[in-house]
C-alpha cells in the first residue's frame, strides 16, 4: 500500500498514544522511519515503550481528523443506493460503520445482525424482494468465516449480495493480538471459488472505482455476490489533502439477450411443437419476467412447469402443469428450460439405491432448449452447474431479456392453423390443471386432523387468514411438501422468493428476516413457515426482526428433527438390513423439546406455542396476525407432521 | 448441513409406482394398535406421514392400502426410490400390523366441508 507520506495524525502514532498511555504526543518522523527499517528485535524488545517516546515536545499531537477514507466510503455507498447494510459489528471496519451512522446520518440503515451468515442470508432474502442488492459488513477473517455457507448459497441461487470486508494489510499497522489475528494477506481466498468478483483496493479512488465496479457485477445476469474489501488504514487515515475524490458513475449493464438466429430456432421448434413444456427455475428476476413468461406460454397454449427457483409463473394458471410435471416432461416433443439450474434433472430421474442408476424421462427424440446466463459464467471448484445436460439448442443469455425477442419470433410464425390447434391445446390443458388442483386439494383433507398437526393443514389454515391481502411467503416451501404452491392461488412475483441456492440450511430464517425487510415499505404482510433445524442454527435474527421491528409472522414447521437426514439415516439401516429402529440417534430435536415460543420471547417477538391440536391453529395465527399488522413479528411454534 | 431435495417427487412417484401383481393367498390378520407403533418404529412414517398422508417424500398409503400382497411386495423390493425392507429387519406379520393400520385410518373430511380448500 502507498503510504510515502508521514504526518502527525498517523494511525500509527495514534494507536502508540493509545496504547503506550499518557504521553501521547507528536513522534518524530524520520525517527519512526528508522525505526521500521531496523531489523528483526527479540520478543523481549519493550517495543511500545520504545517507540512511545514522545520525543520533542513541540506540538500537541493530532489526534482527530475532520474527513476520513469511511467518508468517502460512505458516499460511495450512498451514491449506490443501499438501502440497508446488514452486519455484525467488527473493528476492522469500525471507521466504516462510524462513518455510517454519524457523517452518512445511518442511510443506509444499519441492521444489527447476531452472525455473518444471517447478514448475508438477511441480505439474499431482501434481493430476491427488491430485485437488488443489501450491503454486507464483515470482518475479513472470523466474520467473512461465518459468511461463507450464506455467501455460498446465494451464489448458487444467483442472487446479488454486496460485501464489504475489513482487513488491515499493512503488517506494521496492526495492534498485537487479536487485530493480527484478523488480517489476512488475501481474505476473498476463501470464497472466490462463489464470489463473481473481488479486489483490494489500495487507494481511495481505487476503492471507489472498485465498489461501483462490484456493483455492476454483481447485477450483470448472472446476478451473483461480489466483496469489495475496505483496508483499515484506508479507512481511518484521513483524505489526504487536495485530494480530489469522486464517486464514479454506475450504469447497469444490460442483461445479455440470446442471438437471433438461436432465437428464431427456438420459435421455430416450439411453433411447430404438439406438446411443448416450459420449464422455468429462476426465470422470472423482476415481476417483468413473470408477465413475459404469461405471455409465451399463451402465445403458444404451452404447459408451463415451474421449478419455482423465483415466482415465474401463476400457480392457478390453467397453462400451469407443475402438478403434473412428470406426465407433461414425459409427453413433450420441445421442452424449454428457462434458467433451469439443472436442466438434466428436470429431464431425467435418478434412483437413489444401492447402484444408482438413471434413465431420460423425456422422450428421447424431444427436442431441448435451454435458455440461461448460467451458460456465461461457471466456475469449477464447487460443482452446483449439475450434470451435463445434452441438449438441441444452447442459448447462453438471460432468460428473461430474452423472451420478449422469443415471443415476437413465435408470434411471426403462427399460422391461423396453428393458432387453432393451440387453442385446442390450451384447453386440454386448462381440464388437466383442474384436474390436478382438485386432486392437491383431496390430498391436503387427509390427516386433517392429526396431532402433531399436517403440514397441508398448517398452510391451509394459514391460507383461510391471508388471502384476499396483499401477502408474501418469503419462506421454501421444498421441506413442507410445497403444499403452499399447490393451494395457494400465486400470481404476483413477490409472493415467492424460492429456496436457499446450495441447499445450506440456515438460509431460511435469515432470508426471510430479509425478505421481510424488503416488503415493510410496500405494507405487505409477509408469512414465513420455519423449519425447526433451520432456525437453530441463528435464532438470533428473531431478535434483529424485533429490534429493526420488522413485521413477519413465521410458523415454525416443528417436525422436532433434522428430517431430511433421518430419511437418509434410514435409508442406510434398510439397505444394510439393521438398526431400522434406530435412525433418531444423532438427527432428532427432542428430549428436551426445544421451546421456540419461549426463545421468540426471549428474544423480545411476540410467541405462542407449542400447538399440537389442529383446532388451537387458527385463533393463534388470528392473534399472530393482529400482532404483525402493528408491525412486529410474532412467532407460533406449531408441531408438525414430517413432511 | 446439506439434503438433497425431494420435493415435488410424490406427484413424480407416483407415475411410476409399482404395478406388482398380489400375490395368492390370504393376508395374516393384523393387530392394528400394533401397527401404528410399527409404523413409527421401523420409520415408515417419516416419508408417509403419521397417519400414512404422504407428502413429497412419499405417497399417501391409507386409509385403503393396496392389497396386502402386493403391499408386502412393494415393501420389500420397492421399484422406485423407497428403501427396502427385508424379511430380516420386519416380518411378515409385522407388515400385516402395519397394513391393518394403515386400513383402520379415519376417511378425511370432505373438501367442499372446508372453505380455505375451496379458495
Ligand atoms: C425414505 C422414505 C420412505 C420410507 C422410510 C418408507 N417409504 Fe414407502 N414409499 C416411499 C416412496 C418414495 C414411495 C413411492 C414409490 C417409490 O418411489 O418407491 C413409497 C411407496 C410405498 C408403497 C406403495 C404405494 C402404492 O400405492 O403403490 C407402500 C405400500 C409403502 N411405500 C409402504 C411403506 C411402509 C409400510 C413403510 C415402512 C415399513 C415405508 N413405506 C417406508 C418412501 C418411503
Amino acid at each position: 500500500m502507498a503510504k510515502s507520506k508521514k504526518t502527525p495524525v498517523d494511525r500509527r502514532n495514534f494507536l502508540k498514544g493509545a496504547v503506550g498511555g499518557a504521553a501521547a504526543l507528536a513522534v518524530d518522523t524520520g525517527a519512526a522511519e528508522a525505526q521500521r527499517a531496523e531489523p528483526a528485535r527479540s520478543a523481549a524488545t519493550p517495543l511500545m515503550a520504545k517507540e512511545s517516546d514522545p520525543g520533542p515536545l513541540s506540538k500537541a499531537e493530532v489526534l482527530t481528523e475532520g474527513r476520513s477514507g469511511s467518508d468517502y466510503m460512505v458516499d460511495v455507498l450512498q451514491s449506490l443506493g443501499f438501502e440497508y447494510v446488514c452486519a455484525n459489528p467488527g473493528s476492522s471496519f469500525r471507521a466504516l460503520h462510524e462513518s455510517l451512522i454519524n457523517y452518512g446520518g445511518n442511510k443506509p440503515e444499519l441492521i444489527t445482525c447476531c452472525h455473518e451468515e444471517s447478514s448475508v442470508a438477511m441480505a439474499h432474502g431482501y434481493s430476491k424482494i427488491e430485485g437488488k442488492p443489501a450491503c454486507v459488513f464483515a470482518h475479513g477473517t472470523v466474520g467473512l468465516q461465518h459468511a461463507s455457507m450464506a455467501i455460498y448459497n446465494a451464489f448458487c441461487d444467483r442472487a446479488p449480495v454486496y460485501m464489504i470486508i475489513g482487513n488491515t494489510i499493512d503488517a506494521t499497522m496492526r495492534r498485537p493480538g487479536a487485530e493480527w489475528d484478523h488480517s489476512v494477506q488475501d481474505a476473498v481466498a476463501m470464497v472466490r471459488d462463489f464470489v463473481k468478483w473481488d479486489d483490494l483496493p489500495i487507494s481511495l479512488a481505487h476503492f471507489g472505482e472498485s465498489a461501483v465496479r462490484a456493483y455492476k457485477i454483481a447485477m450483470t445476469a448472472p446476478t451473483l455476490p461480489v466483496v469489495v474489501v475496505a483496508d483499515s488504514e484506508l479507512q481511518e487515515r484521513p483524505v489526504p489533502e487536495g485530494e480530489r475524490l469522486r464517486v464514479p458513475k454506475l450504469t447497469l449493464t444490460a442483461p445479455p439477450q440470446g442471438d437471433s438466429g438461436a432465437v428464431a430456432e427456438a420459435a421455430r421448434l416450439l411453433v411447430g411443437a404438439e406438446s411443448p413444456v416450459l420449464i422455468a427455475d429462476r426465470a422470472a428476476r423482476t415481476p417483468a419476467g413473470l408477465k413475459l413468461l404469461i405471455e409465451l406460454a399463451e402465445t403458444l397454449q404451452a404447459s408451463v412447469v415451474n421449478q419455482m427457483g423465483r415466482m415465474n409463473f401463476p400457480t392457478r394458471h390453467p397453462l400451469n402443469q407443475t402438478e403434473r410435471s412428470r406426465a407433461a416432461i414425459a409427453n413433450a416433443d420441445v421442452i424449454l428450460g428457462l434458467e433451469v439450474a439443472d436442466f438434466w434433472g428436470a429431464v431425467n430421474s435418478m434412483r437413489d439405491q444401492l447402484h444408482r442408476t438413471s434413465r431420460l424421462i423425456a422422450k428421447p427424440d424431444a427436442k431441448l432448449i435451454t435458455i440461461t446466463a448460467g451458460d456465461l459464467f461457471t466456475k469449477s471448484n464447487y460443482q452446483d452447474f449439475q450434470r451435463y445436460p445434452e441438449v438441441d439448442v444452447a442459448i447462453a443469455a438471460d432468460a428473461e431479456a430474452t423472451l420478449a425477442s422469443l415471443i415476437e419470433a413465435c408470434k411471426r410464425l403462427i399460422t391461423s392453423d396453428r393458432k387453432r390447434a393451440f387453442e385446442e391445446r390450451g384447453r386440454k390443458l386448462a381440464e388437466l390443471h383442474q384436474e390436478a388442483l382438485d386432486k392437491a386439494r383431496t390430498e391436503a383433507t387427509y390427516g386433517w386432523d392429526a396431532s402433531p398437526i399436517s403440514t397441508a393443514r398448517l398452510y391451509t389454515e394459514l391460507w383461510a387468514q391471508i388471502q384476499g391481502q396483499d401477502w408474501s411467503l418469503v419462506s421454501d416451501a421444498a421441506f413442507s411438501s410445497g403444499w403452499p404452491l399447490r393451494l395457494w392461488n400465486f400470481d404476483k412475483h413477490y409472493q415467492y422468493i424460492g429456496g436457499s441456492g446450495g441447499a445450506g440450511i440456515g438460509y431460511g430464517a435469515p432470508a426471510a428476516v430479509g425478505a421481510a425487510l424488503a416488503n415493510r415499505k410496500h405494507g405487505r404482510l409477509s408469512v414465513n413457515v420455519q423449519n425447526d433445524g433451520d432456525l437453530m442454527y441463528a435464532p438470533g435474527i428473531l431478535w434483529t426482526a424485533a429490534h429493526h421491528r420488522i413485521p413477519l409472522l413465521s410458523l415454525m414447521h416443528n417436525n422436532r428433527a433434522y428430517h431430511m437426514e433421518m430419511m437418509h439415516l434410514q435409508r442406510m439401516a434398510n439397505r444394510h438390513q439393521r438398526g431400522i429402529d434406530r435412525t433418531g440417534i444423532g438427527v432428532t430435536l427432542n428430549d428436551p423439546n426445544i421451546d421456540y415460543a419461549q426463545i421468540g420471547r426471549g428474544m423480545g417477538v411476540h410467541a405462542e406455542g407449542p400447538i399440537a391440536d389442529p383446532k388451537d391453529l387458527g385463533p393463534a395465527i388470528g392473534r399472530a396476525l393482529a400482532v404483525v399488522r402493528s408491525g412486529e413479528p410474532a412467532l407460533i411454534d406449531v408441531v408438525t407432521q414430517p413432511r | 448441513m446439506r439434503f438433497s431435495i425431494l420435493f415435488a417427487m410424490a406427484s413424480a412417484l407416483l407415475a411410476q409406482a409399482p404395478g406388482s401383481a398380489p400375490k395368492a393367498g390370504a393376508a395374516p390378520s393384523g393387530n392394528a394398535q400394533n401397527g401404528k407403533k410399527l409404523f413409527v418404529r421401523d420409520g415408515c412414517y417419516q416419508c408417509h406421514g403419521l397417519q400414512g398422508q404422504g407428502g413429497a417424500a412419499g405417497p399417501r398409503i391409507g386409509p385403503r392400502p393396496i392389497a396386502f400382497a402386493a403391499f408386502t411386495m412393494y415393501v420389500r423390493q420397492p421399484s422406485g426410490q423407497m428403501p427396502p425392507y427385508t424379511s430380516k429387519v420386519v416380518s411378515d406379520q409385522e407388515l400385516a400390523d402395519i397394513h391393518a393400520f394403515l386400513a383402520s385410518l379415519p376417511q378425511p373430511p370432505p373438501v367442499k366441508s372446508i372453505p380455505a380448500l375451496n379458495q
